[in-house]
C-alpha cells in the first residue's frame, strides 16, 4: 500500500572484517523522520555478518561483539522501503537513524470509497485518471472533465470548451497545471483553457473553493492537472498515441518520453499535434470549424526525499476557426439566423481555417524546489512565468483585411513559498505566501477599440490550513486565506458612453485627459478578500463515509466585468462592464455521502451555494447604430442561490459486466428579481454499461447513453427588433433553450504485447451513433447550427 | 545538491528582477485607438433626370457603437413618376480629413452589395453598376418613383452587406432576404414621401 523512499545513496567500498578486538558495538535509535517518534520493531539486518535484530519499544537496538571494519546495515520496517547505512567501525558507534515512515504526500488521507481525495480532505473532489485521458487524447480539457458528475461545459462550437462546475465557469474556476495557476484571460466565454490534457497524469476536479492553497477566488471550483510522479529508478519509457476521426477528418498525435535515474535525476518531454477540418452536423457541414494545435513540454530536475528541484516549460499554440454562419452583424441578422433551419452559410467540406478565427499561444515556465527538515516538514518554493497571447481575427475590409481585431498579451509572474509541517503527530499544518504580478497589453495596431484595456495587477496571498485526525474515523480541516488584489488600468471611454453611464459623477477623479471623442481614465481598484474553508470527514463504518464542508470565498470582478465597453464583434452584441461592481461573495455548504462495498460505489454530492452580488451578463435592450440595432448586454449583479445534487453510482455485476450511472441537477435562482439564473446547465443523466474480458487481450467495451433535459428554468430576455426587408418588428428569441436530446456512444479497446516490453492499445469509438441532430443550451452557437453528428474515431496507443 | 539550490535561487532572483524591470512598461500610457474602416456617414443623393430638386438621404453616427443614435436627415420629398439617378457615398468622419470608404467598397466589389428596400410601393430601385462577376454592387442606382395623385408615405432601408451570397435567389435583383453575410451599415429612412 504505502511505499517509502530510500533516503541515502549507498556507496559500496567492499568490506572486510579485520582486527582482533571483536568487542565493539553498534547501537542506535530508529525514529520517524517527520515527528521523531520511535519506530518499534524495525528490522536491522547486518549484511556483513548476516545477522538480524529488531528495535524495541523505544526504537533502540544494539549489535554487539563486532570486530573493526566496515559494516552495512539494512534497516527496514513494514510498508517502508529499506534504508541502508554504512559504518566504518573503529570504536563503539551510536547514532539515530531516521526512517521515512509515511507516504510522501502526508496529506493524502486514505479514503475507502470510489472518490479519491487527493487535494482536499473533505472537499467534493473527483479524480479523472490517466486511462481516461489517454483514451481521449485529442479531446479538450473541458470535454474530459465532463466525465465528472456535476461538471458540464459552456461552448463556442466544438473546439472552444470551457468547464462549468456546478453552474459556474470562467473566472470562477481555477486551473492548476503542475503547480502553476493558469492565467490565460479566462474571463472571456469564448476563451478556452490553453492546455493540452496529455501533459496530465491525473486531473482532480474540486467543487467549491476547498483548495485554499491555490487561491480563494475559485468560488466555482478547481481543476488540478498533475504530471506523472517521478519514479526513483533507472528507467526509460515512453508513450505515443495517434488517432484519426471521421468527423472533421481530423488526426492527432502525441508522444512522450521519460528518463528517470535511481539517483533522483529525471528528464521528461512531450510533444503533441492535432488538426481537423470542418466538422459535420447530421445534415450539413459546419463551415470554418477547423482547428490546429501543437504543444510541447519539458521537465527536468532532481528528486529525493529530503530535497529536490524542478524546471518545467510548456507551450501550446491553437488556431481555431469560428463557424462562418455565426459571424453576423445586427439584431436583424440574428433573427434571420435563428429563423433559418439551416445555417445561412452552407458550403462543402474544407480543411482550411478562414476568418473569423482565433490564434492563441500560451507559454508556461516554472522553477521550483523543496527541502525537508527532520522533525519539522517540507518547505517548497516556486517561481513561474506565463505569457498568453491572443489574436482574434474578424472578417474585415480594405487595408485591415488581415489585421487581428483583438491582440492581447497577458504576462504573469508568480512566486510562492509553502510549508508543510508534519511533526505534530495528528496535526498537519500547511501555510504559505504567494505573490503575483500581471501585465496586460492591448495592442492599439488593431484599429479597433480595445475590448480589454491595458492594465497591471498585483496580487498577494497568505494562507494557513490545519488538518487533524480527531479519532480513527473522524478527520477534519480548517483553512484561512487572505488575498489582496490591486489593479491599475488605462482605459479609453467613448465620451458618449461615459456620459450615458453617468461615470462623471462617481469617477470624475480618474479622468486623465479628454481627447475629443474619447476620455482617457486611470481606474485603480484594491480588493481585500478573506476566505475560510473547513470540512469534516466521518467514516460511519467500513462502507459509509460522510463529508461535510463549508467555504466562504470572494472574487473581485475581472477586467471584462469592469471595463468592457463596446461592440463585441464575435458575439454581435454591445457589452458593457460596470466600474461600480464590487466583489462577489460565496457561502457554500457541501454534504456528501459515499458508500462503497464489493458491488456498489455510490457518491452523493449535495451543495447549497449562496452568492451575494453574483456578477452575470444579461441583455438590457438594443441600441441603434448606423449598422442597425444591436442587443446590449450589461454586466450586473444580484444575490443568487445555486442548489444542486450530483450522483455517481457504480455497480459491478461480476468481473465482466459493470454499470455506471451519473446524474446531476442544479437549481439556480436570481433572488433579487425572483428569476431563474441565465445559462444554468439542465438535468443530465449519463449511463454506461461496461464489458471487460481480461483473457481477450484486455478487451473492454462500453455503451454509453446520455440524456440531457430541456432547461425549463430560464429568464426570458427576448426583445423585438425592426426588420427592414419585411417592414415589421420581430421577436429575437435568444432565451428559449433547445429541446431535450438523447445520445448514444460506443467504445471498445484491446491491448496487445508487441516487441519486447511494449504494449499496443487499439481503441475504436463511435460518438453520436444515431447521428442525432441536437442543440445544447450552453453552446453559444446554438442559434446558428446543430451540434456535431456521428463521429467514428480510431486510436493507437503504444507504451514502451 | 547545494550548488543546484544556489543556482535555483539565482534563477529565481534573476526572474524577479526581470519581472520588476517590466514594471516600467506599465507607466507608459497606451495610445488611443482611432477606429479604422468605420463608416460613420452614408449619403445617398438622388438627382432627378430632367427638372426638379435632388433628394439627399443621410445618416451620420459619430459615436459608432456608442449609445447615441445616428442622426438621420431626409432633405425633401420625391416627385411622382420621376427617374432619379442615385449615388451612394460612405465616409469615415472620425478621420480628419474624412476618409472615403466608397473607394474600398468599389475595390472589393465582389464582397459588397448595397440593398434598397422600399415600402408602400413608392418606387423601384435598379442597379447600374456591376462587379467582375456581373453581379450588382449598388453604388450607382436608378430610382423610378411611382405615379401617384395623392402623396404616398413609406420608407427606404439602405443596407451595405459584407460578403453577401450574391448568387442566392433574388439577391442580384436587390432582394436582401437570402443574402446572408454581415451588415456593415443599415439605415431605414422614414418617412419618405412621393408627391
Amino acid at each position: 500500500m504505502k511505499h517509502c523512499v530510500v533516503i541515502i545513496a549507498v556507496f559500496l567500498f567492499g568490506y572486510k572484517a579485520v582486527g582482533q578486538d571483536c568487542q565493539l558495538t553498534i547501537s542506535g535509535k530508529i525514529q520517524d523522520f517527520h515527528n521523531g517518534e520511535p519506530i518499534v520493531n524495525a528490522t536491522i539486518f547486518n549484511k556483513t555478518t548476516e545477522t538480524y535484530t529488531t528495535s524495541d519499544v523505544e526504537g533502540n537496538f544494539i549489535i554487539d561483539n563486532l570486530c573493526k571494519g566496515i559494516y552495512q546495515l539494512s534497516i527496514s520496517h513494514i510498508s517502508c522501503e529499506t534504508k541502508i547505512v554504512e559504518i566504518d567501525l573503529k570504536e563503539d558507534y551510536s547514532n539515530t537513524i531516521y526512517l521515512e515512515h509515511h507516504i510522501e504526500e502526508l496529506d493524502a488521507i486514505d479514503i475507502v470509497g470510489s472518490t479519491i481525495s487527493k487535494q482536499t480532505l473533505a472537499g467534493q473532489e473527483t479524480q479523472v485518471k490517466k486511462d481516461i485521458i489517454d483514451n481521449n487524447s485529442a479531446a479538450s480539457l473541458g470535454d474530459i472533465v465532463k466525465q465528472v458528475t456535476g461538471v458540464t461545459s459552456i461552448n463556442t462550437g466544438n473546439e472552444i470548451v470551457k468547464p462549468v462546475i456546478n453552474g459556474l465557469h470562467s473566472s470562477r474556476i481555477l486551473i492548476m497545471n503542475n503547480g502553476v495557476r493558469l492565467e490565460n484571460q479566462e474571463w472571456g466565454i469564448e476563451h478556452a483553457p490553453n492546455i493540452d490534457v496529455n501533459v496530465a497524469n491525473s486531473i482532480s476536479v474540486i467543487k467549491g473553493s476547498s483548495a485554499l492553497a491555490y487561491g480563494s477566488d475559485a468560488i466555482g471550483g478547481a481543476i488540478i492537472l498533475e504530471p506523472k510522479s517521478i519514479i526513483l529508478k533507472d528507467t526509460l519509457f515512453g508513450q505515443t498515441i495517434a488517432g484519426y476521426q471521421t468527423n472533421g477528418r481530423g488526426f492527432n498525435i502525441n508522444s512522450s518520453l521519460n528518463k528517470n535515474y535511481a539517483s533522483g535525476w529525471f528528464l521528461n518531454g512531450n510533444f503533441g499535434y492535432k488538426q481537423n477540418g470542418d466538422l459535420k452536423a447530421p445534415d450539413y457541414y459546419l463551415n470554418n470549424t477547423g482547428s490546429k494545435s501543437y504543444s510541447g513540454s519539458f521537465q527536468s530536475g532532481y528528486k529525493s526525499f529530503e530535497k529536490g528541484f524542478e524546471v518545467y516549460a510548456n507551450y501550446i499554440d491553437s488556431e481555431i476557426g469560428i463557424l462562418s454562419a455565426s459571424h453576423i452583424g445586427t439584431a436583424a441578422d440574428l433573427v434571420a439566423a435563428i429563423n433559418s433551419p439551416v445555417p445561412l452559410i452552407n458550403e462543402p467540406y474544407s480543411s482550411s481555417i478562414e476568418f473569423p478565427k482565433q490564434d492563441v499561444s500560451h507559454l508556461l515556465a516554472k522553477a521550483s524546489g523543496y527541502l525537508r527538515f527532520k522533525s519539522f516538514g517540507k518547505v517548497s518554493f516556486q517561481y513561474d512565468y506565463q505569457s498568453n497571447h491572443r489574436y482574434e481575427y474578424d472578417k474585415r475590409t480594405g487595408a485591415d483585411k488581415n489585421k487581428p481585431a483583438v491582440d492581447l498579451k497577458l504576462q504573469t509572474h508568480s512566486a510562492k513559498g509553502d510549508v508543510h509541517v508534519d511533526k505534530l503527530g495528528k496535526y498537519l499544518i500547511n501555510f504559505g505566501l504567494s505573490g503575483r504580478y500581471q501585465d496586460n497589453f492591448a495592442n492599439s495596431d488593431t484599429g479597433i477599440r480595445r475590448l480589454i484595456p491595458d492594465y497591471t495587477k498585483f496580487d498577494f496571498g497568505a494562507y494557513g490550513i490545519v488538518k487533524s485526525n480527531f479519532s480513527d474515523n473522524l478527520t477534519g480541516d480548517l483553512g484561512f486565506r487572505y488575498d489582496l488584489n490591486h489593479i491599475d488600468a488605462y482605459k479609453y471611454y467613448r465620451e458618449s458612453r461615459w456620459i450615458e453611464r453617468n461615470y462623471g459623477d462617481d469617477f470624475g477623479d480618474i479622468v486623465i485627459e479628454d481627447i475629443g471623442t474619447q476620455i482617457l481614465t486611470n481606474p485603480v481598484f484594491t480588493y481585500h478578500n478573506f476566505a475560510i474553508s473547513t470540512g469534516l470527514l466521518f467514516d460511519l463504518n467500513d462502507n459509509s463515509t460522510f463529508k461535510l464542508n463549508y467555504s466562504l470565498s470572494s472574487r473581485p470582478p475581472n477586467p471584462s466585468e469592469l471595463f468592457s465597453e463596446g461592440l463585441h464583434h464575435s458575439a454581435a452584441r454591445i457589452e458593457l462592464g460596470d466600474l461600480r461592481l464590487g466583489k462577489e461573495t460565496s457561502n457554500r455548504f457541501g454534504l456528501s455521502y459515499l458508500f462503497d462495498n464489493d458491488k456498489f460505489n455510490l457518491t452523493l454530492d449535495s451543495y447549497f451555494n449562496r452568492i451575494n452580488d453574483y456578477i452575470f451578463i444579461r441583455p438590457i435592450g438594443t441600441e441603434d447604430t448606423n449598422r442597425g440595432a444591436f442587443p446590449v448586454w450589461e454586466y450586473t449583479k444580484a444575490d443568487a442561490n445555486l442548489i444542486g445534487l450530483d450522483t455517481n453510482l457504480d455497480y459491478y455485476l461480476n468481473k465482466i459486466i459493470s454499470f455506471n450511472v451519473k446524474a446531476s441537477y442544479i437549481y439556480g435562482q436570481n433572488l433579487d428579481e425572483d428569476l431563474p439564473l441565465i445559462d444554468m446547465p439542465s438535468f443530465r443523466l449519463n449511463s454506461t454499461i461496461f464489458y471487460s474480458k481480461e483473457e481477450w487481450n484486455s478487451f473492454n467495451a462500453s455503451l454509453n447513453y446520455v440524456f440531457v433535459a430541456e432547461q425549463d428554468r430560464y429568464p426570458d430576455y427576448n426583445f423585438e427588433t425592426y426588420i427592414a426587408s419585411t417592414d415589421s418588428y420581430e421577436l429575437v428569441d435568444i432565451s428559449t433553450p433547445p429541446p431535450a436530446y438523447n445520445l448514444f456512444n460506443f467504445q471498445a479497446d484491446m491491448t496487445f504485447d508487441v516487441f519486447k516490453k511494449s504494449k499496443l492499445t487499439v481503441l475504436a469509438r463511435v460518438d453520436n451513433i444515431f447521428n442525432t441532430s441536437y442543440r445544447e443550451y450552453l453552446n453559444r452557437l446554438r442559434y446558428f447550427a446543430d451540434d456535431t453528428g456521428r463521429n467514428i474515431a480510431v486510436q493507437l496507443q503504444l507504451n514502451y | 545538491m547545494k550548488s543546484y539550490l544556489k543556482l535555483f535561487t539565482l534563477l529565481l532572483i534573476t526572474n524577479l528582477v526581470l519581472s520588476c524591470s517590466n514594471d516600467d512598461d506599465a507607466s507608459v500610457i497606451p495610445p488611443p485607438v482611432n477606429e479604422e474602416e468605420v463608416i460613420t456617414t452614408m449619403t445617398i443623393t438622388f438627382t432627378p433626370v430632367g427638372t426638379g430638386t435632388a433628394v439627399e438621404l443621410k445618416t451620420q453616427d459619430l459615436d459608432g457603437d456608442g449609445p447615441n443614435s445616428p442622426v438621420v436627415t431626409i432633405s425633401g420629398s420625391f416627385q411622382s413618376d420621376t427617374t432619379y439617378n442615385g449615388v451612394v457615398e460612405f465616409l469615415n468622419e472620425l478621420e480628419d480629413p474624412a476618409e472615403d470608404i466608397t473607394e474600398e467598397v468599389e475595390e472589393e466589389a465582389l464582397d459588397h452589395q448595397v440593398f434598397f428596400t422600399v415600402t408602400n410601393g413608392l418606387g423601384t430601385v435598379t442597379y447600374n453598376d456591376m462587379d467582375t462577376n456581373g453581379n450588382p454592387i449598388g453604388l450607382d442606382v436608378t430610382l423610378q418613383t411611382v405615379s401617384t395623385g395623392t402623396p404616398l408615405i413609406g420608407s427606404m432601408t439602405v443596407t451595405l452587406r459584407h460578403e453577401p451570397n450574391k448568387d442566392a435567389a433574388g439577391v442580384s435583383d436587390g432582394n436582401i432576404a437570402n443574402a446572408g453575410g454581415e451588415t456593415d451599415l443599415e439605415e431605414t429612412f422614414t418617412p419618405i414621401t412621393v408627391e
